[in-house]
């Protein structure tokens, strides 16, 4: 039973790094903010807890163990939650995903842009 | 084994700072910093295997609890320029 939940731990251990690792390379090379935004959400939502896990199954059953699942529940809620904020906030700034097709300007979209502009000056 | 897995975390850190330095857009190093958060994250729990002391867990959990906070004041603060009242 010790062996076996060695091996496992250390699997998750393992697998969480490699994730990290694949992120911070997605991290790095994709093209655009909302393509980044992809990787930046794996770190937090599958190598941080994979690691996590792994932990666990090293520590004694008690207050460690809650601790650590705390820890897991608040890295997985939290991560969506600044993805969104982040990508909401991009979008609001007039920053484009690259590929879009610009529709042509209507009125409503025309007064925005110059809002966006007016904003953009006076900062 | 622990050491590959340290080395690993320390190589994407590495690769994640080097994003936020030549980030085109601000939204770009806010990411960074929030993955950085989250990368330290990983290293302190991988620290405390290593030290073999269960008092870094909550360490960790004070930093995720920062780490969080930070990256929405940020985006506050590059929105609305000020992190007050609007």
């Amino acid at each position: 039973m010790e062996i076996f939940l060695n091996i496992l731990s250390w699997a998750c251990l393992f697998s969480g790094a490699f994730f990290i690792f694949t992120s911070a390379v997605g991290i790095l090379r994709m093209p655009d903010f909302f393509t980044r935004l992809h990787p930046a959400g794996m770190t937090d939502s599958l190598g941080l807890p994979l690691i996590l896990i792994g932990l666990l199954f090293q520590s004694d059953f008690g207050l460690i163990s809650l601790k650590i699942l705390i820890l897991i529940i608040f890295a997985v809620t939290t991560s969506a939650t600044s993805c969104h904020a982040l990508a909401k906030a991009a979008l609001v700034s007039d920053i484009k995903p690259e590929g879009t097709i610009e529709k042509k300007p209507t009125k409503k979209t025309a007064s925005k842009k110059a809002t966006a502009k007016k904003s953009e000056g006076a900062k | 084994m622990i050491v590959a897995i340290t080395i690993s975390i320390l190589i994407s850190m590495a690769l994640i700072i080097i994003r936020a330095i030549n980030g085109p857009t601000i939204y770009d190093r806010i990411l960074a910093g929030n993955v950085f958060g989250s990368t330290t994250l990983a290293l302190i729990a991988i620290l405390s295997i290593i030290v073999d002391d269960a008092m870094y867990i909550d360490v960790a959990l004070v930093y995720a609890l920062i780490n969080f906070v930070t990256t929405i004041a940020f985006l506050k603060y590059f929105k609305y320029r000020s992190l007050g009242k609007k």
